[in-house]
């Protein structure tokens, strides 16, 4: 199917936010389905998202193989889509005292590899990030006469700042924020997951253990938390 | 050899279990402990979690940072396999879409079933729970107290291994000296919730849910199990030895390669192949319960779920564990000249009174848990703690508009971060990107808490399951069709629960991104979501009312047994696993008793 529309820009219905980890799943979702056309962004060409038919990696997975993205469907972004994907996931979170930045975590791998994947929530995303992209690269061509991977860093933090402005926007600004909050969410769920932001987070968990002990002592005097529960006989 | 094929399988057993949870994991267990021959049928493949669980796996060794997808709707690395919302080629159907009466049918095809994923919360009903029409004259009372179930909960905290206290409250019982293993120690969230629900009057007791929190006592336990079975109490021992307590880490849903938990596939199945008196016949999904001249059960037939070919076995007696819905499906598929309407279903209820638990979540931000220091509150993977139902006396008069309770369930601390932990943060970052934002998740990280509700659903007549006039499945056997509502009783009652976490969240000094929601329409999780299916042939004093007797014997056939949730007469809060395999050992020792007596 070959969806073209002159409307400004068309959203995927549900794309931002759709996902969560572990969903009581809803039924609509769990029919596998290709996604497939090209949008016309008004005044800024047309954004192939292309055919996503593929199977997914099936109710029986290998659960104890190490997985890496392009092992079991093909990553789909181009070059010049994967470069601006660094560019912008490093805008999100870039590098600090305490981690470096997400496309040093791999972060551009995972979001091919998402928005590669055949199920119905990554598809959506697929149209959201593919759309935010060719967006950006319009916005920026028009505003600064570049793609927005080639503008100065001070050109892409202020188009970035504009885009979180918009809020509540309607339009193409509606969509942009909303491409953006998606995107950002994208960024953090990869980098976060991964082994680099656990550590940012200070995550020292998952080593198995003989016992545990609760929180630290001084802690809960500090918090002012009682050592034993209180007892629910005498609770008022 | 106890993993049998058509080839290797006898000609007969003594008793045949469909179904390898928590209800047929119970009765092959207690069955084969004590003598009798059995062949146990799974539908789904065979399983071996001391192999297969990815333990310390991390999200970004999985595709998609091992979020949940169609194929694997709660995430990567659930022990799921072959499982979920939609099983393909076995479809079900419904007539409800609407918020109160759609219903949603998980279903797990592997050994062990569902048992393998759960969230391992077990919980005891109480005297209320058995006498639920006797107290507020709604739903039905089951044949049983709760003293006939009493040792029977005892056997099985005993045998699976169950943490938790014994605090006396009202309709929440106490175990026998002995039974329970000491809780985990609560975290930081867990202290702070105790501490300002203590303000409002609302208990917050440890949990109980079935992890070891300590070894097993191998020693004494096995007498207790099985007085006067010398051979029996040396291979629980040598199996109780076998099970490692817990590691304090990875989550329980993955299943546990050191049996730390209960599974079925880790904790029944083991000794009761041991015993040399169970075969295992896996890939076999029974669509029949085949008749004797006398109108007794014959046996079984099944399909081989992988190679389409169709089988037949043999017993004295026949056990449906196959979850309550499919057990349903068996009976009402099971047609004859004797039983036009479905075999053990002269009641006509069989497929009526289907339930599930009332659901609501709620989750909130608490500044007093912000930018706290590192430390590992992996614990034993959740419920430290909870809040048990507190308002019988209110709820008695008549102050609450709906009739049962709820408990609590209760999620927080610095557990491992996954793909969603720092999504949809604007509410509480205005947006931030940047060096910021990574300054907002270090600061945030730890500092969300869930609340979600589990209530009573009383039984109704428009909540039921019957064979679709039309659609078969890829066998050719038909299937289910659901008629699902809620009544005002689970609306106000999901409302209330909205209320009660705002509150609690509100009294740890935290903020909620959107307002409760009081609407009960709203509030409520659909039909089938919470997975704690029950009902469908429940047990009565009268064979005109109900499908099976007090023993989970079936009114019609003598030689027929239910051991899964389908025997509910209710489904009080209190999560149905561990009353599931209570029920499931007491009919199997009525099972022994008669057989011995060669009633059977």
């Amino acid at each position: 199917m070959d969806r073209r529309t002159s409307l400004q820009w068309i959203l995927a219905a549900g794309a931002a936010g759709a996902l969560a980890p572990a969903v009581a799943g809803a039924r609509e979702s769990a029919q596998q389905q290709g996604s497939s056309g090209s949008v016309r962004v008004q005044g800024y060409g047309s954004v192939n998202y292309g055919t996503m038919t593929r199977p997914g990696y099936g109710t029986d997975p290998d659960l104890a193989k190490s997985f890496r993205p392009g092992d079991i469907w093909p990553l789909t972004l181009t070059p010049a889509q994967r470069r601006l994907a660094a560019v912008l996931s490093d805008l999100v979170i870039p590098a600090d005292a305490h981690s470096p930045s997400a496309s040093a975590a791999g972060i551009v791998d995972f979001l091919d590899e998402w928005v590669s994947a055949p199920y119905p929530d990554c598809q959506g995303d697929r149209r959201t990030v593919l759309e935010g992209f060719a967006w950006l690269d319009a916005e920026g061509r028009r505003r600064f006469g570049r793609d927005f991977a080639d503008l100065e860093p001070p050109q892409q933090i202020q188009m970035c700042d504009e885009i979180c402005r918009f809020t509540g926007a309607r339009g193409a600004q509606g969509a942009a924020e909303s491409f953006f909050a998606r995107y950002r969410d994208l960024t953090a769920g990869g980098f976060y997951s991964s082994p680099l932001g656990r550590t940012d987070l200070g995550y020292v968990g998952n080593l198995p253990r003989t016992q545990f002990s609760g929180p630290p002592a001084a802690l809960l005097e500090k918090l002012g938390l009682p050592e034993e529960l209180p007892s629910v006989r005498d609770a008022s | 050899m106890p993993f049998v094929s058509a080839q290797t399988q006898a000609d007969s057993y003594d008793v045949i279990v469909v179904g390898s949870g928590a209800g047929g994991g119970q009765s092959a267990y207690t069955l084969a402990m004590e003598g009798a021959k059995v062949l146990l049928l799974e539908a789904g493949r065979r399983y071996s979690p001391e192999t297969e669980t990815p333990m310390f796996q991390t999200p970004d060794m999985a595709p998609l940072a091992a979020v949940g997808t169609p194929d694997k709707p709660f995430g990567f690395y659930d022990a799921t396999v072959d499982g979920g919302w939609e099983v393909p080629g076995e479809p079900y159907t419904r007539v409800g879409e609407g918020p109160e009466s759609r219903f949603e049918w998980w279903r797990a095809r592997m050994l062990g079933g569902r048992t393998n994923h759960w969230g391992r919360i077990a919980l005891r009903n109480g005297p209320y729970d058995f006498k639920p029409h006797r107290r507020d004259g709604l739903g039905f009372d089951w044949p049983i107290d709760y003293v006939d179930l009493a040792p029977y909960y005892d056997k099985v905290e005993l045998l699976i291994g169950v943490y938790g206290t014994n605090e006396g409250l009202e309709n929440t019982p106490n175990s026998a000296p002995g039974c329970l293993l000491p809780p985990p120690a609560p975290l930081v969230s867990d202290r702070l919730l105790a501490q300002r629900a203590h303000r409002l009057g609302i208990p917050v007791i440890p949990g109980h849910r079935a992890v070891l929190t300590r070894a097993l006592d191998y020693r004494r336990t096995p007498a207790r199990l099985h007085p006067g079975n010398p051979k029996a109490q040396r291979i629980l021992a040598a199996d109780m030895r076998a099970r490692s307590p817990c590691l304090w880490a990875t989550p329980c849903g993955r299943g546990c390669s050191v049996r730390a938990n209960y599974q079925s596939t880790t904790v029944h199945l083991p000794p009761a192949l041991a015993s040399g008196n169970l075969d295992i016949r896996t890939d076999a999904m029974v669509y029949e319960v085949t008749l004797a001249q006398n109108g007794r059960a014959r046996g079984v037939s099944f399909v081989d779920r992988k190679s389409g070919a169709h089988g037949h076995a043999a017993a004295r007696v026949v056990v449906l564990a196959a979850s309550a819905f499919e057990t349903a499906r068996i009976l009402l598929n099971s047609r004859s000249a004797s039983f036009p309407n479905g075999l053990a279903n002269s009641s006509g209820k069989v497929g009526r009174y289907i339930m599930d638990t009332v659901g609501s979540t709620l989750g909130g931000q608490i500044p007093l848990l912000e930018s706290l220091p590192p430390m590992n509150e992996d614990a034993a993977d959740g419920l430290q703690v909870y809040v048990p139902w507190w308002l019988y006396r209110e709820q008695l008069a008549g102050r609450l508009g709906f009739a049962r309770g709820y408990h609590v369930e209760y999620n927080g601390g610095r557990r491992m971060p996954d793909f969603s932990t720092m999504q949809g943060l604007e509410w509480l970052t205005g947006g931030s990107y940047g060096r910021r934002f990574k300054a907002d998740a270090r600061r945030y990280y730890g500092s969300f808490v869930s609340f979600d509700g589990r209530g009573e659903m009383i039984p109704n007549e428009h909540s039921f399951c019957e064979i679709d006039p039309s659609i078969k499945d890829r066998f050719g056997i038909p299937v289910l069709r659901f008629h699902w509502l809620w009544s005002e009783h689970e609306l106000g009652q999901a409302a209330h629960m909205q209320r009660t976490f705002a509150g609690l969240i509100e009294a740890m000094d935290g903020r909620t991104k959107a307002p409760a929601q009081t609407d009960g329409v709203k509030a409520i999780s659909p039909g089938g979501t919470m997975i704690h299916e029950v009902g469908g042939a429940i047990m009565g004093a009268d064979s005109k009312h109900s499908v099976t007797n007090r023993w989970s014997q079936s009114w019609d056939v003598p030689n027929l047994y239910i051991t899964d949730g389908a025997v509910f007469a209710s489904n009080a809060d209190k999560n149905p696993t561990l009353t599931i395999m209570a029920l499931a050992w007491r009919a199997c020792d009525h099972i022994l008793e008669r057989m011995r007596r060669r009633e059977l």
